[in-house]
């Protein structure tokens, strides 16, 4: 069965869509995620999607879906690298991801979680009753 | 062959010469067309006009035998059009045959006043008909030209501009109707892509109403950039629009909005971590949004 690798570089996860989805995919594609940031304590997930061309409001879902996700298991997404016409397909949907950070590249992507995973724990930090 | 047909193809060349002097005379448009031209167009219509009533439908331009009087007529309505004709000018063209055509009927037919009658009649129908598909050819040439020259300005007026490394300036001219968000999208999100910029100006200083419709077309845009990973900035908010968007209740606070190209221009700089120094160190100052500051507590 195809699978969409999931790679570890070091507290972050790697995911790199390089085929079109399908449902059953995106759903694996979800237990994958949400397995490894678990096993592995990751605190960044980097999603790239410039390959992917063909979306629909179920993909979209799950984008927003895994995002929500790892952020309830301590872990930062961001998306990267959208195609304008899936971008486009996507608002007309009227899907507009308010919880997902983007980025156009996966350089600039990889800045965006670093800065987001050290905000993240400098607000655990902040949280800490003062003593 | 009938009546009609007979006249037509015996007096052709007379015919023919007597329609060629009298638009020379009437509507000729000598700065338009020249006279070896006319004279082309002339013989070969009316070659094809003798075609057409030497066939089995004499008076019906819509059968097959007319195809090519119709080609013909099509081609000479289009071609006038694109010199500059007027319509009238075109009709005219088919209908002054009708004098010397008559003219020829009455020679041959003196004795009989019923035939002549009747023929006239036939005439008069076929040359309506043929001048009816003039002005119909000369309006769809028309046509034609107006819907290119609106999808020429549809694609002139959506230019995305690069302002400095990373920053991409838009700026609207002319109401956002659906279609023209589409391409404004389009046209911004592959140049987005292309030129890795990671903010985007949108500048509506050209649009002269902003109503609920502008403004949703304005957040799809907005939104679908920033999927992309792009940032979007609203400028050139004239005072008439932002009271119309809190009128009309526009939620436009996800959005960044300035005033001016120039102070989004500002934002954008400050927020990719560049600054703005004079060179000569008069008033150098720390980054541009602090000029602004100093420039307002003046």
């Amino acid at each position: 069965m195809e699978r969409i690798p999931v790679l570890r570089m070091g507290s972050l996860l790697l995911v790199t869509i390089q085929v079109d989805m399908h449902d059953k995919l995106a759903l694996q594609l979800q237990d994958d995620i949400t397995q490894r940031i678990s096993d592995f304590g990751s605190t960044g997930v980097l999603i790239d999607i410039s390959s992917l061309e063909i979306v629909d409001s179920f993909i979209g879902r799950m984008l927003a879906n895994i995002a929500a996700m790892s952020r309830v298991l301590g872990a930062e997404a961001v998306v990267v690298g959208m195609q304008p016409a899936v971008a486009i397909t996507l608002v007309e949907l009227g899907m507009s991801l308010p919880g997902v950070r983007t980025a156009l590249s996966v350089e600039a992507g990889m800045e965006l979680l670093m800065s987001a995973v050290a905000k993240a724990a400098r607000g655990w930090e902040d949280d800490r009753p003062q003593t | 062959m009938n009546q009609l047909a007979e006249i037509i193809s015996r007096n052709e060349d007379k015919i023919r010469a007597e329609w060629i002097d009298g638009m020379t005379r009437s509507v000729q448009r000598a700065d338009l067309i020249s006279k070896a031209e006319l004279d082309e167009q002339c013989g070969a219509l009316l070659g094809a006009i003798v075609a057409g009533v030497k066939s089995s439908a004499p008076t019906d331009v819509s059968a097959a035998s007319w195809e090519s009087a119709r080609e013909l007529l099509q081609s000479i309505s289009a071609s006038r059009a694109r010199q500059g004709f007027s319509p009238v000018d075109v009709a005219t063209f088919v209908l002054s045959l009708k004098q010397p055509l008559f003219a020829s009927i009455r020679d041959t037919l003196k004795g009989s006043q019923d035939e002549m009658f009747k023929t006239v009649w036939a005439a008069t129908e076929l040359l309506d008909r043929l001048a009816l598909i003039t002005t119909e050819a000369y309006m769809a040439t028309r046509e034609e030209l107006i819907t290119r020259q609106q999808q020429e300005l549809l694609e002139l007026s959506t230019p995305v501009v690069k302002l400095w490394d990373g920053i991409l300036a838009l700026p609207i001219i002319g109401t956002l109707d659906s279609s023209r968000t589409q391409m404004v999208m389009e046209s911004l999100l592959q140049t987005v892509v292309a030129t890795n910029s990671k903010y985007a100006i949108i500048d509506i200083t050209g649009v002269p109403t902003v109503d609920t419709l502008v403004a949703q077309h304005l957040l799809k845009t907005i939104t679908a950039a920033r999927l992309m990973g792009a940032e979007c900035i609203i400028s050139g908010v004239r005072p008439q629009i932002a009271q119309t968007i809190v009128h009309l209740g526009i939620n436009l606070e996800d959005v960044v909005t300035k005033a001016k190209l120039s102070d989004a221009f500002a934002l954008a700089l400050d927020r990719s971590g560049r600054t703005v120094t004079r060179k000569d160190g008069v008033r150098a100052s720390a980054n541009p949004i602090s000029t602004l500051l100093e420039k307002r507590e003046e």
